[in-house]
């Protein structure tokens, strides 16, 4: 106990004894205490604690008491805080304070974009321009007055500040807004790592995908690690890779809070593709939120990240015009109306959150917005926590900040009123305990009648009403109108003591201490001197938060697009009777016939079945077929082609599904069911690929076909090639045919050799006490040995000839088989060795003539294929006519003959056997997966619908139930655009109108695709 | 005789030992013929069953069913198959982009440089022995519009007709339609710019000046026109003449509503006969298209809808809702992939969601004539008119059932191999394939 006592006497001590410090002074030292007690003050030290009529003391930048019987020290400047707040200041954690971001040089970028395949950056750095873990923002921070105020005058303290720039975007840095030089104002230099989806400045070609972006972080997980274990065990920087500043960057950064920016405002998917990376890593980030997360908040609350909200809101467009509204979608007239809702969704759901300025346009709209936010239900403590308590904690600073406590950094805010009320103002932003004016003319509260007595050429008396710093009157039999002007200080009016007299008297003076006293001058001349004291103050009103009823708004759907359900379809048990059956199995076609479906699967095909539990559907008249299957396609993805290098096995489709796309909708509509979305041509060893059944609604782990083989796309010939370059030479290799071989021999040469090493290691490691070897894993390199070990499986972009064979002598060489063709226009020239090769061939039914290497390509090819005896899909490569891959399976019919039976198996049991799921799917088979399709015609008609689209026993398109949701889509637009059009009318600002356009996913620049009005193709960085 | 004529007549039409080369264009019909026992579709909506075509000169004498038959005739029997005029492809750049996409330059025939080339004719560029010619053929498409593309005034169009030695021979109607392609009016700004690049000030206030532009050129002209006195000769504004004089039709290319709502201007002020291309969006204003009688050639139906909240079945309805509204329409297929020889399943859809096939029909052959100027000479099974005929063995608008077996234009019975039989062929022969 006395040792206890002892040290707390040393420490008082120390803390009293004057700062050292290097810097010299230029003339008289002019060392402060700065010790203020502000007394009298409601102060809200948390969210939980409030102290009515308190005082708080602080010295040297810090608080050192507070509460209610706190003696004032004698060396304080009191200052009176009756009526006053005082709450601990906000902090920002997502912010670029003090840091500029590096300017971008040269660069382009898309599918044909200038090609940079290396780092431009001198220096030891690791091989990716996007990966800046050297940067530490501390070294960078420069103090910037100028952009601390805007902030501390809507009541910020601090920020942890980083530069926003990269994918790895280095450490980021605490530091108070205090004006002061940066020595003084950074609290905690490394106190993040920041991490991000957009690659920035970077010039350099890769990655130039969402997928990309992913493959590259895992990647770099791997290779610091590596290199870590490589530098540990030789106990120096590993001989291949030498010193590398990036991974060793990378690795010392680990330790830190990791926060991630997907750098996306309005995809709800982001933040789970986030938190799945960090989560193989076994880190945990924190996410800046995209502002969509109310639409999937139960995903988003699952993996248990914390969130970075903004404020920022779309704005109302300005959509007067019909016509232009006619272009908005349903999609972003929801989410204008839905945004404001989602911090109290986020907190509604559980999700520990910090609220952050960035992406506000204007740093003014804050407190507007975020009383929005508390309009639409995010309270008032969770607003507070988000802002103080939150952000400290999670960067690890909340010893110092994010309360009022004895011990933490004296900043605070005084405030004249509740903070989170709209009638309150913020006095003064207290930062390290210096003062910052904010409105501080609103100190006083002046509202109330003064005895305002004249003396000079004439006396009088009069009863001066002030209802506030710009606004009076005079009492008297008449009121009179008084122009009045008060800034905190000086204080400005005049009156006409006489009504509709001209006789103007204009008073000048200041408030001291609460009384004011000054001069003034009538019309004539005369002058005066007045004085004013206080005589009633004005009954202030109850001045918290109105809870008014949250707006109302409309209804979440899944997916939040137009024909997206507020209730998932449910599986059911049906039972379709009555029907002509197109088994596409041993069967054949069955005429009126009874299938039952139940659990999701096909469970009895037969005549005359009945069961009780099961929807019947009657399908006299009508066709029933297995849902048809696209074994190429490129819907539902973020991005598709990653096409900075020309081998990128790494990357995968899967991560970046995007379940919101309408044309899974409309594919349903034409029946199809499974949907294979592949990697586009860019390249010439492109991604891994994703199989998906259409379930309309589900998240986007859920759209994935589970159990199925994995699978690659490949591609070949003039894509590859880069051809259709516009003025510009092709640097990329390779640039013929004759290279495309060269860059899969090299491959796979790599992998099989990597693969060696692989096995060494593993042999070596075994042993007890062998020196430990560590081989980089290589994603890239994986995937290529997954193939010549056959877990997986190529699907090759190819047209010409001779590329179809070269590659399958290639893939011979190393062991394995090119599984499927797509395209494979010229298949019929080289069926036949296909076919002792063991490929399958997917192709177009009729395309030709929209390149060169489409010359001969003829609409007989999957008939000559066919004939040959190879297994032949149909497939769409394209988002419109994959709701018509019935008709196109049907032109084998008149391009040839084929039966068809045949031709309706091209989509649905043949590309399940290319795909590796003929087990489940397919073919209307018991046991299969009821993927069904009823059509209102023969399914090889063109004049056959879709009458119900079946996955999984779950109805996902009902002809009658869309036509009823079209009725609902056109009333909750037209709610929607009168409301947004009434916020014109109202006088709110408006956005000028911006049609929602769609970028629809392509395999790149192979060939046109039929869009419409306002859909435009490109792979989007 | 008329056996051995039947035979030589069936031999030309099924041995197919040919290469695209040694097609011949077949010479000028002579003499009088007879299609008898198909179902005749008119083209105007009418159906005849069991009917016969008299054909003479390579004109259509008549059709009916009470048409008699003199003995030794030469017939062709087409019981049991379905008759149809020779469907007409619109808006296409047949004969002037041999190769699609962007890699092959040389093969770009259809876009001039310039924005005001009134005085460029695609004719000129035109190449009859394009082997996409002969698959079309082999669908029923017996007649082309070779149109050229551009932003603003692209140039003028001619109607070909698909068996010709050269440009000259297949030339059908010179000329027939000037080429006008609208700006966009729409703004591509918001959270979409990054995708488009910076935007220049506002895309619709720009869109109008310059369609005011183009406005100001045709007033220009007419005074140009006007003025008979002695005058320097501008080709520009004298290759405008045929517009007002009607001769020609002034085809705006246009897909917004905005867009089109300004292409009525043009029938306003100048008088012109205003067609629109494209009219993606027709179907917001068709009534106000049928008020001011401007005619539309639809945009291929199979393309995706404008909107997410568009019905998803959005283009392949447009069709129904221009014939409900009473506008003149024909229908398209400016696909790049099977370069237009889908024409006939286009109609399909469109009798799918919500045409007649008779109706379909003729937005694929009478109606596209009547669009093109040439429903005098064609585009019907009618007396007087060319016998440009098609057979098939079953409803040509359903690819299940498409097969055509012979046709005819102007009464020249032409050969329906193509490259692509010809490449058949040649596999099937290899692989032994029956």
């Amino acid at each position: 106990m006395r040792k206890l006592l002892l040290l707390m006497l040393l420490a008082g001590l120390f803390s009293s004894l004057q700062a050292q410090e290097t810097f010299f002074t230029n003339g008289v030292a002019d060392k402060r205490e700065g010790c203020y007690a502000f007394t009298n003050a409601t102060i809200v030290k948390d969210a939980q604690t409030t102290l009515t009529n308190a005082t708080l003391i602080i010295r040297q930048g810090k608080i050192v008491a507070i509460g209610n019987n706190v003696s004032i020290p004698a060396d304080a400047v009191v200052v009176d805080c009756k009526d006053k707040y005082i709450y601990p200041s906000l902090i920002d954690i997502y912010s670029d304070y003090g840091i500029a971001i590096p300017q971008r040089t040269g660069g382009g970028g898309g599918f044909f974009g200038t090609v940079q395949m290396t780092n431009n950056q001198k220096g030891a750095y690791g091989w990716n321009q996007a990966l800046k873990a050297d940067v530490e923002g501390y070294k960078l921070f420069v103090s910037d007055d100028a952009k601390a105020k805007p902030l501390r005058d809507i009541g910020f303290g601090m920020v942890l500040t980083h530069q926003k720039d990269g994918i790895a975007r280095g450490t980021g840095t605490v530091v108070t807004l205090a004006g002061e030089k940066e020595n003084l104002v950074i609290v905690k230099e490394r106190a993040s790592n920041n991490l991000s989806f957009s690659k920035g400045t970077s010039t350099q070609s890769y990655p130039g995908s969402l997928m990309g972006v992913i493959a590259l972080l895992r990647q770099t997980y791997l290779d610091a690690q590596w290199y870590k274990n490589l530098s540990a065990g030789q106990a120096g920087n590993p001989s291949a890779e030498g010193v590398n500043i990036t991974l060793q960057s990378w690795n010392n950064n680990q330790s830190l809070p990791q926060i991630m920016d997907p750098a996306n405002n309005n995809d709800v998917w982001m933040v789970l593709r986030a938190d799945r990376i960090a989560k193989e890593f076994g880190t945990q980030y924190i996410i800046k939120a995209t502002g969509t997360e109310y639409q999937r908040i139960k995903e988003v609350a699952g993996t248990k990240a914390s969130l970075i909200v903004s404020l920022n809101y779309p704005a109302a467009q300005d959509i007067d015009d019909p016509n232009d509204a006619r272009l908005i979608s349903l999609t972003d007239l929801k989410h204008w109306e839905m945004a404001p809702s989602n911090p109290a969704a986020i907190e509604k759901a559980g999700i520990n959150f910090c609220l952050t300025t960035a992406d506000l346009k204007d740093t003014k709209t804050f407190w507007a917005n975020l009383r929005k936010a508390m309009e639409y239900g995010l309270t008032e403590k969770a607003a507070m926590e988000a802002l103080t308590k939150n952000p400290a904690t999670l960067l690890g600073v909340y010893d110092k900040v994010g309360s009022l406590d004895a011990g933490k950094l004296a900043n605070f805010l005084i405030t004249s009123g509740p903070l989170f009320s709209d009638k309150t103002n913020i006095l003064q932003n207290w930062v390290q305990g210096d003062k910052y004016g904010v409105k501080e003319d609103m100190w006083y509260n002046i509202a109330g009648n003064y005895n305002l007595n004249l003396s000079g050429a004439k006396a009088a008396t009069y009863n001066l009403e002030v209802k506030n710093n710009s606004s009076a009157s005079v009492i008297a039999a008449d009121t009179l109108a008084v122009k009045f002007s008060y800034d905190g200080k000086s204080v400005k009016f005049s009156f006409a003591p006489e009504k509709k007299s001209k006789n103007n008297i204009r008073f000048s003076g200041f408030n001291n201490n609460g009384v004011w006293n000054g001069t003034a001058e009538d019309a004539e001349g005369n002058k005066y001197l007045w004085t004013a004291s206080l005589s009633k103050m004005a009954v202030a009103k109850t001045d918290s938060v109105k809870q008014k009823p949250a707006p109302s708004i409309g209804k979440i759907t899944y997916p939040f697009v137009a024909f997206g359900n507020e209730t998932l379809p449910q599986q059911e048990n049906i039972l379709i009777k009555n029907a002509t059956v197109w088994t596409s199995d041993a069967e054949g076609k069955l005429e009126n016939t009874d299938v039952l479906v139940k659990g999701g699967k096909i469970v009895q095909i037969g005549k005359n079945l009945s069961d009780a539990s099961a929807k019947v559907i009657d399908g006299t008249g009508k066709h029933l077929t297995a849902g048809v299957i696209d074994e190429h396609s490129h819907i539902a993805s973020v991005s598709t082609n990653e096409g900075g290098q020309s081998v990128t096995s790494e990357v995968r489709m899967g991560d970046n599904i995007d379940p919101e796309d309408i044309n899974i909708y409309r594919q349903l509509s034409g029946g199809v069911t499974t949907s294979h979305i592949l990697h586009g041509s860019a390249n010439t060893i492109g991604g891994q690929t994703q199989l998906i059944k259409l379930r309309w609604g589900a998240d986007d782990e859920g759209m994935k076909f589970k159990g199925a083989d994995p699978f690659i796309k490949f591609a070949l010939g003039e894509n590859v090639k880069r051809t259709a370059l516009l003025n510009q030479a092709n640097v990329r290799y390779p640039d013929t045919r004759m290279g495309v071989e060269q860059v899969l021999i090299d491959a796979f040469t790599r992998a099989k050799e990597y693969e060696n090493n692989l096995k060494a290691a593993e042999a070596n490691n075994k042993i007890k006490g062998a020196k430990p070897m560590y081989v980089r894993r290589d994603l890239e390199l994986d995937a290529l040995v997954e193939i010549m070990n056959k877990k997986r499986f190529i699907t090759c972009h190819s047209y010409i000839a001779s590329e179809i064979t070269s590659t399958m002598r290639v893939a011979e060489k190393f062991g394995f088989n090119v599984n499927t063709f797509t395209h494979i226009l010229e298949g019929y020239k080289v069926a036949d060795k296909m076919k002792a090769h063991g490929a399958n061939a997917s192709t177009f039914s009729d395309w030709w003539a929209y390149k060169l290497e489409v010359q001969d390509a003829i609409p007989y090819n999957a008939y000559i294929m066919n004939a040959v005896g190879l297994n032949v899909c149909i497939n769409s490569d394209d988002a419109e006519q994959a709701r018509r891959l019935n008709q196109e399976a049907a032109k084998s019919v008149k391009y040839g003959g084929m039966s068809e039976e045949d031709a309706l198996k091209m989509v649905t049991i043949n590309p399940a056997k290319a795909l590796h799921v003929a087990d489940k799917t397919g073919s209307i088979k018991v046991g299969k997966d009821a993927d069904l399709v009823l059509w209102s015609d023969n399914p090889l008609s063109i004049y056959a619908k879709s009458l119900y689209t079946i996955v999984d026993g779950t109805i996902y398109f009902d002809r009658e139930k869309d036509a009823a949701m079209r009725k609902q889509v056109a009333a909750e637009r037209t709610r929607l655009i009168n409301k947004m059009a009434g916020e014109k009318k109202e006088g709110r600002p408006t956005a000028p109108f911006s049609p929602s356009y769609k970028f629809v996913s392509t395999c790149g620049d192979d060939h046109m695709h039929k869009l419409g009005l306002l859909e435009v193709t490109g792979d989007n960085e | 005789m008329k056996r051995i004529i039947n035979i030589l007549m069936m031999m030309l039409l099924v041995a197919s030992a040919y290469t695209q080369e040694n097609i011949y264009p077949a010479p000028a019909a002579k003499g009088t013929s007879y299609i008898k026992g198909g179902t005749v579709h008119i083209g105007n909506g009418q159906v005849l069953q069991n009917a016969t075509i008299k054909i003479t000169d390579g004109k259509i004498e008549s059709v009916g069913t009470d048409i008699s038959i003199p003995s030794g005739a030469n017939v062709m029997d087409a019981s049991g198959k379905q008759v149809y005029p020779g469907l007409i492809l619109p808006n296409s750049q047949l004969g002037i982009q041999e190769i699609g996409g962007n890699a092959v330059r040389g093969s770009n025939d259809f876009q001039e440089l310039g924005e005001y080339n009134p005085s460029v004719r695609s004719i000129a560029a035109y190449n009859a022995d394009s082997k996409i010619t002969n698959t079309l053929r082999a669908n029923g498409i017996l007649l082309a519009e070779t149109a050229p593309t551009g932003s603003l005034i692209a140039g003028t169009s001619s109607t070909v007709q698909l068996d010709a030695w050269n440009y000259e021979d297949a030339a059908y109607s010179l000329d027939n339609a000037m080429h006008l392609y609208m700006p966009s009016l729409l703004p591509r700004s918001g959270r979409f710019a990054a995708f488009f690049g910076p935007q220049q000030g506002d895309p619709l206030k720009d869109g109008i000046d310059k369609i005011e532009g183009v406005k100001n050129f045709f007033r220009q002209a007419k005074a140009y026109l006007a003025n008979t006195g002695t005058k320097a000769t501008n080709l520009k504004l004298e290759a405008t003449k045929g517009l007002f004089t009607k001769k020609q039709k002034l085809f705006i290319h246009a897909d917004e509503v905005k867009q089109m709502m300004l292409a009525i201007d043009f029938a306003k002020e100048f008088g012109f006969d205003v067609v629109l291309v494209g009219a993606s969006e027709s179907w917001q204003i068709a009534d106000l298209l049928k008020q001011n009688n401007l005619s539309v050639v639809l945009t291929q139906e199979h393309s995706l809808p404008t909107l997410d909240d568009d019905d998803v079945d959005q283009p392949y309805k447009t069709a129904a809702a221009l014939q409900k509204a009473g506008v003149s329409f024909c229908l398209n297929d400016d696909d790049g992939q099977n370069r237009g020889r889908n024409l006939p399943f286009n109609a399909g859809t469109a009798v799918t969601y919500g045409l007649t096939k008779e109706e379909a029909l003729t937005a694929i052959t009478l109606s596209t004539a009547k669009i093109l100027g040439i429903a005098d000479r064609t585009g019907s099974i009618e007396a007087g008119k060319d016998a440009n005929i098609v057979i098939s063995t079953g409803d040509i608008l359903d690819m299940r059932t498409s097969i055509v077996t012979n046709a005819w234009i102007q009464g020249r019975a032409i050969n329906l191999s193509s490259k692509h039989t010809q490449l058949f062929d040649r596999y099937k022969y290899k692989y032994n394939i029956k």
